[in-house]
Order: C-alpha cells, then structure tokens, then sequence
C-alpha cells in the first residue's frame, strides 16, 4: 500500500514519532510561526488524532496540512527515522479524498493535464502577458510582478513566459555524429516555459560532450505538483503520460535538471503506479536510468574537461531540497563548479535551508514564503559573491525574486548553464 | 469549555492572531515529549508579546478561574507542559529576544522564549559560554530550562541550569511582576527566590525575563574513550579519574545493551561484547588539557580497560562520540515507545546502579538499556516498549517504580534533570516523606493560593 492510497499506510511511520521536537531546530515553517502546527511533530498528532477517530479531516486540518514546504529537513533531524514526506504526502491525500481539492489547485492541475490546451494557454499567456505583469527591471533576466494583486500578493516576481517553448526550439531528436549515447532529457514545466536557457545549456553541455539528446514531444508535467498536494489521480496520468513518451522514443539515460522532475521518475512514479501491474514496470525501469544533470555529468559521463574556458564568477550554491535531501545530490554540483576555470565558490550559510518555494506553497502561503525567502536572500547577500547557482528552476525562481526585492545584484543560475558557458568560452 | 468572557478578555489584551481557539491547534499543544502521557486538550493557546500581556493574562485567569500552563517549546520529559485541566496554555515563544551581553559582568539577559543554542551562539561572538546543555539544546527554551532546571553532559565540571541563573524578571500569581537578583555575584537580600523558581516548573510563577552568568570559552579540549569487560572496573575508573583530582568536562558510560544496538545502527567499531564504554572529555588551557588527558588515559589503563582511544582531532574527536550521540536515536527506532528516566545517584553507586537496572529488566523481563552522565551519577536507563502493549506497559510501571525505590536506597534522588511534572509526582513521599511532600505544599500555596499556575504539577491539591 502506497502512501497516496490511504491514511493507514502511514500508522507504523506515525508511531516511530517519540514527539522529542527535534523537529523545530530545523522546520523553516516553524521557524517563523512558532506554532506546534507548523512543524512536523504538530502535524503528525493530527494525523494521529484523525486515525484513532478523536478528530476528522475537517477543511481546518486540511489548511493545516499545507503548511509544509516538504523540504525534508525534518526527516535528516529526526532521532527516530520519522519520514514526514511520507507521512504529510498521505495526509495530503487523505484530504483531498474527504475535502476535495482547493479549486484553485484543483483548475490548475487540470490544465496540466491537458497539454494541449496548457501549451495553448501558455503561447496566449506569453504574448497577453503584459496585461497582468509589468516588467521588473533586472540586469539578469526577464521578471515580472504582478499588476493587480490577485491574492499572492505584489511583491512576488515571475519570470516572463519565453515567447518560444523550449521543445518547440528543438527538433525532437539533436543528432550529433557519432554519438557514444542516447540521453532522454525530461525538462519539466519551467524549463520548458519560463527558463528555456536552463533548458539549453542542458542540450549544449550533452551534445559538447559527443552525447545525442532525445526530448520527446508528448512528455508533459512531471506531475508532482499535483502529487504533493494530494491529487493522486492527475499525477497517475501525468506519469503514464511521461511514461509512455519517453519509452516510445527509447534512451539510454533520462537526464532532468529541475529536482521534482528528478524526484518525480527516480521515486515518485513507482509509488503512484504501484498497483499497476505494466505501469509498474516501466516506471521502476526508468527510475533506474534516470540522474539530475549534474549527477549524469560526474558519474556516467564523466564530463569533459579539456576546453573548459575562463569563467570569471564568485559563486554561491544553494541546495534545492529535493536535489539535495530527495536525492542525495550535493556533491556533485559543487564538483562541476569548482572544475570550471575561474570559478570561485564562496559556501553561504545553511546553504541547505529550504528557499521557501515549494511549488503551489508559495502561492497558498504567500506571506509565509516570503518571510523564508527573505533569511535565504540575507544570508545570500553576506557572501563576496557574484552569482548564486542552483540546481532546480523553481528555487530560481525564488532566490530571483527574493534577491530582486531585497534590491542587490546576483546573477541566479543553474549550475549547468555555468558549465555552458565555460564551454562556450573554450571555443 | 472556557466562559466566552475570557475568550473576549483573551483577544482584547493579546489581540485575535496570538490568541489560538480553533480545534485543530489546539490539539496540538495537549502533549509535551513525555512518552506514554494522556493527552489534555487545553481551551486555548495565547502567546503573549511582553511581560505586560503576560501579567494581563495571570489577571484574567485569577478573575475566571482558569488555569494557566506555560509552555517553551514543549520538549521536557516530566509531562510538566500537559494542560491536564484545559484552560489556557501561555506560548513563551514569542518572548524570543536576547536583550543583552555583558562582557564586563559576564552575564547575558534573555527573554524566556529565547532557544539555548541561540544564546549559545551569541555568546561564542565573544569568546563566551552558557554552559548548560541538555540534550535539547537547540530546541528548549531558556524559560523553560531554567524551570525544569535542566542538566545535560557537562554538569559534572561545570553544574546545571541552577548554578548559572542570576536574576528573573517573573509575573506572580497575583499578576504582580517582580525582579530579583541582578547582574552581582553576591546577593543576599531577602529569601532566594532566584533559587526557589529555578526548577520550580512553572508552579509559582512566570519567568519573563532571566539574567544568566556566563563563562569564558574553554581554549581547547581532548576525549577519550575506553572499553571495559567488566562494570566494576568501568565503575572504579570514574571513581579513580576523581580521585587523581582530575575533573572532566563530560563523562559518559554506555552499558553493554547500549552499546549492540548503537553499534549495529552506526557501527563506530565499539566491541559488541564490551560491558561498559566510558566517554570521557578535558576542556580547558592547551597546556593543562594535554596533561589531564594523558593522566586519563593512564587512569583508564590502571583500572584494566582493555582499550583506551584519545582523539587527535577533531574528526576522531567527532567519531568517538558519535557513539554517544546516537545512543538515544538508535534506543528509540528498536521500539515505538521509549520511557527515559534520569532516576540519580552519588557517582559512587553508578555500579551498583547499573546492576540494579540489569537486575530489575530481567525481573519484569523487559528491554532496558542503560546510557547517561556517569560521571555526575545521573543515569538514563531507557525501557524500550510499546505504548500500544498494555500487558507490557503494566510491566514497565512497575520496573520504573523499582528503579525509583533503588536510587532512593543508594542515597540518590527520583529526578536528576528531567523534573516531577505529572509523571513522577507520585513518588515525592519516597524522597521527602509525608511531611517534605506538605513543606512543598505550604510553599505552593503561599504563592499561589488559587492554584492558577501550572496546577497539578509537582505538587497534590489535596
């Protein structure tokens, strides 16, 4: 029994939990409530409460549900092997199940679902999208605010919707000659929509190194905002989607460079489909071939370093939570940074404290998200650096807009695009 | 169910968002870390933003008679946190600054809802210290450390939570607010109350403000562990170590069953049939450190440790006490329930004490495993059950009532750190006899005539 099928998945997980509270020297979320709620061993009590029948799933313990940023840093502090991504992600569920799903999410998830009508949406949305934002200057790169406040409030940046989709810029297949193997590169819903450079600097770092990449046309959302907040059903179908378009083109590896697309094919898809049987099978066949970028880069490739130019930067890393907790990737982004020429990489502090993002969290708890952003962007702005790098579009996204609303200047990349560019620079 | 009244009250004095009455926080603050405790919902959750709204809050309880628990983070292991008659539960939390540190005087002054490792970390700016450190260090409260008066790994060198409380800023029950002690060393004006609220758990009053003293940093410090086959030897080191004048820092035993499961969780190449490991660590000047830790080892050699290890830096130091951090983790994953006593003895009688223990787990035929801070005599065996059991949880009351009775007899006390709280109220008359129990009463009463504060804690209304 998975997690995303009933709330009695999680009873042995509930009572490994010893309530020691441990838990609150790390919980973001907790760090600026100081309510028991907001932390780990607050929800898991409810949880608790609602299996032994005391209490129900009101809408109330559904609101209380959210607050999670599912950062996991819970879990590495936990003295007794406590998994609260488990635990919150059934929770989740179980709410959905009884409550239903927040109609906004629930319009939202829907869309992704339908990924004609999303792409559609979002061409529409990247020539109106004027109408509801106004450019915010940046030296870096093209963000927006809000016009109107529609609810999550004004100060929250967005990145302009690119006025070409990443897969649409490429043919389906790059050829190069003779290639030494066939990568599948899922790029996720931001790459594919907002930060196609990222996108890009994938491609041009994998073809430098004489590797042919696939990047299938049917592949959709990687369904994990759906997952995490509870709708099961839209993620099952994301996930046979991305399923099936990658088996029908074949690949020796699956590279992402977003860590919930990574999360998404290495665990994620193997859980949802668990009771199906062919589903099943492919999902677990998949997840063994699947590496974030960075992980491919060091491990499989190894990537080359001959003709690696001169990049003058002062770089930050921040650790997204799911490359770095989810994955166990840490390393390896800072091992492709500190091989770039001219690179220095400047440690922040906790740099594994979660940006505050978390998907929809942002947009359920804009406030909340803000006043974790901001410890981030503090402790950004005290090192002698010039560009922050990261390993995920979302916490991007965030360090962007906390950075840009802070007023100082940071260039935020992904960790491949430096590489990129030390490429370029080599020729 | 609480008078609406005191719900306006509440929200006028506090204002609605620090004023928590939706059912779904409310559970979560009828539980505390204490294993295998009932649950009380309380009424409702304030967190006060000043000692003002606090001493409004002792006001509005006094006038509606409802009680009032105080709460820090929630972490103690004595039940002292559970609002057991509803009422309201007052949130320290938002009581969060460090308001000052005193170079000169060697004091800092915080606000109760202030973390320790907080305070720690302020004071390291300035080469300082606060030595207390419990196991929860980064995520108790400073209030609620200083009412619990919590111990932790370095009391044998340098005390407790007492010996560091210089003055308290404190709302009475009344809702009058005083302060007392101050920033001097010597001070002897009127009774200690300083002392008195200081492990007081919340009975007699609400700390608002402490001063606490503070130490240099120690310049540099050496562990070093040892291996012993047989608890006598282990016990007679620690005696001997003391003996030699040499006071450690911190000195930690494992016994036998601590050491498989930490071994086969972490593996930190401890010998699976070692009877008991000694932890030991000097701190203080460069020169004094590299002879007391040779002495040590010496010591240890002398009374017949089979190994002795002396960390060269601080990569082997972190290994060898890796051991001893994970005692607790690795204890609580073998079983869902954990009971952690701090039941106390002289040091001398740590041996007889960990047989006892032994003895008592064979008895009631239960897993009990036994770790703590040998050297100040304050032992944690650990009983690792299942709360859902209930035929074994009947055991457990009566193994935790023997090991109670035992460190009694061998001139020890029920609770080293942990506090009385609910959980070990019962047990008072073993220690004070009728008449101690009635001198606390008495003491309780004069300040606290109403019972408003923390009632049923520590000490019976009868």
């Amino acid at each position: 029994m998975s997690v995303y099928d009933s709330l009695d998945s999680i009873t042995e997980e509930l009572h490994k939990c010893m309530k020691c509270g441990n838990c609150m020297a790390v919980c973001p979320i907790y760090k600026e409530t100081r309510k028991e709620v907001g932390v780990a061993r607050g929800k898991i009590s409810l949880a608790e409460y609602i299996l032994s029948g005391e209490a129900e799933m009101t809408k109330g313990m559904a609101d209380r549900f959210s607050l999670c940023t599912t950062c996991m840093a819970c879990n590495t502090n936990c003295p007794c092997g406590v998994r609260f991504d488990k635990i919150i992600l059934a929770a989740r569920a179980e709410a959905v199940r009884k409550k239903g799903l927040h109609p906004v999410k629930k319009i939202a998830f829907t869309a992704l679902k339908m990924q004609r009508m999303f792409d559609f949406g979002m061409k529409a949305g990247s020539i109106f999208q004027g109408v509801a934002l106004k450019n915010a200057p940046s030296r870096h790169s093209k963000l927006a605010r809000m016009r109107v406040d529609v609810g999550i409030g004004k100060e929250k940046l967005f990145p302009m919707l690119s006025k070409k989709t990443l897969r649409s810029e490429f043919p389906e297949v790059v050829t190069i000659k003779n290639p030494k193997m066939r990568v599948g590169f899922f790029t996720g819903c931001m790459i594919n929509y907002f930060y196609t450079d990222i996108g890009r600097a994938v491609i041009e770092v994998l073809t430098e190194n004489n590797i042919e990449v696939v990047i299938p046309k049917f592949q959709a959302c990687c369904g994990i905002p759906a997952s995490v907040n509870g709708d099961v059903d839209s993620a099952c179908s994301l996930a046979k989607r991305n399923l099936r378009a990658f088996e029908r083109m074949g690949a020796d590896a699956l590279v992402v460079a977003c860590s919930s697309g990574g999360t998404a094919w290495k665990h994620v898809y193997g859980e949802l489909l668990e009771n199906d049987h062919e589903f099943k099978a492919l999902a677990d066949k998949w997840a063994k071939k699947s590496y974030d970028i960075s992980e491919f880069l060091i491990h499989q490739v190894p990537f080359k370093k001959e003709g690696l130019g001169r990049v003058r930067r002062k770089v930050t890393y921040h650790e997204p939570c799911h490359l770095n907790r989810g994955q166990g990737i840490s390393k390896e982004p800072r091992e492709i940074l500190k091989s770039i020429p001219g690179v220095e990489l400047i440690e922040m502090k906790e740099p594994g404290r979660c940006c505050g993002m978390a998907g929809s969290f942002s947009l359920v708890h804009p406030d909340l998200s803000v006043q974790i952003s901001d410890r981030k962007t503090a402790d950004i702005q005290t090192t002698n650096t010039d560009t922050v790098a990261t390993g995920c579009p979302a916490c991007r996204l965030q360090l962007q807009s906390g950075i840009e609303n802070a007023g100082f200047d940071r260039e935020v990349l992904h960790t491949v695009q430096i590489l990129a560019e030390s490429y370029r620079v080599g020729k | 169910m609480l008078a609406h009244e005191v719900l306006e009250d509440l929200v006028q004095v506090l204002g609605r968002e620090n004023v928590l009455t939706e059912q779904e926080d409310l559970l979560t603050y009828a539980y505390d870390a204490t294993a295998a405790m009932k649950h009380h919902k309380p009424d409702v959750v304030v967190a006060p933003l000043s000692t003002e709204q606090v001493a409004d809050v002792v006001k509005i309880a006094l006038r509606h008679h409802v009680p009032i628990y105080p709460r820090g983070s929630g972490t103690n292991l004595s039940g002292g946190t559970i609002p057991i008659e509803g009422g309201i539960v007052l949130s320290m939390l938002n009581l969060n600054k460090i308001l000052e540190v005193d170079q000169d005087n060697l004091t800092a002054t915080v606000q109760p809802g202030v973390i320790i490792q907080a305070l720690n970390d302020e004071a390291a700016k300035y080469g300082l210290l606060y030595p207390p450190d419990p196991g929860t260090v980064t995520t108790a409260t400073m209030g609620g450390s200083v009412s619990e008066c919590s111990g932790g790994l370095r009391g044998l060198k340098y005390g407790v939570t007492k010996h560091y409380i210089m003055g308290l800023q404190m709302v009475l029950a009344n809702g009058e607010v005083i302060r007392w002690g101050g920033k001097t060393v010597k001070n002897v004006t009127g009774y200690d109350l300083v002392a008195l609220f200081t492990g007081a758990e919340g009975t007699l009053g609400i700390i608002t403000e402490i001063i606490v003293k503070l130490i240099p940093a120690p310049e540099a410090r050496k562990s070093i562990l040892a291996v012993f086959d047989d608890i006598d030897k282990a016990g007679r080191a620690i005696a001997a170590i003391i003996r030699n004048k040499v006071i450690p820092a911190t000195l930690e035993i494992l016994d036998n069953a601590t050491i498989q499961t930490v071994e086969n969780f972490v593996h930190a190449g401890l010998p699976m049939d070692a009877e008991a490991v000694l932890l030991c660590e000097v701190d203080g000047y460069k020169e004094v450190v590299e002879r007391e830790a040779v002495l040590v080892e010496r010591i240890l050699k002398e009374e017949g440790a089979v190994q002795v290890k002396i960390a060269k830096d601080d990569k082997e130091r972190d290994l060898l006490w890796l051991a001893r951090r994970s005692a607790l983790p690795a204890l609580a994953q073998k079983r869902p329930t954990t009971v952690l006593e701090d039941a106390t003895v002289p040091r001398s009688k740590i041996p007889d004490m960990l047989k006892a223990i032994r003895r008592i787990a064979t008895k009631y035929n239960l897993q009990i495993a036994t770790f703590g801070h040998a050297g100040d005599g304050n032992l944690h065996p650990t009983i690792l059950t299942d709360e859902r059991e209930l035929e074994e949880m009947k055991r457990v009351h009566m193994a935790v009532d023997e090991i109670f009775e035992t460190a009694i007899a061998l001139g020890g006390t029920l609770s080293g750190e942990h506090g009385i709280g609910i959980a070990k109220m019962k047990y008072l008359g073993l220690e004070f006899g009728e008449a101690g129990v009635a001198a606390l009463r008495r003491i309780k009463e004069a300040m606290d005539p109403n019972y408003v504060l923390n009632p049923l804690k520590m000490v019976r209304r009868d």
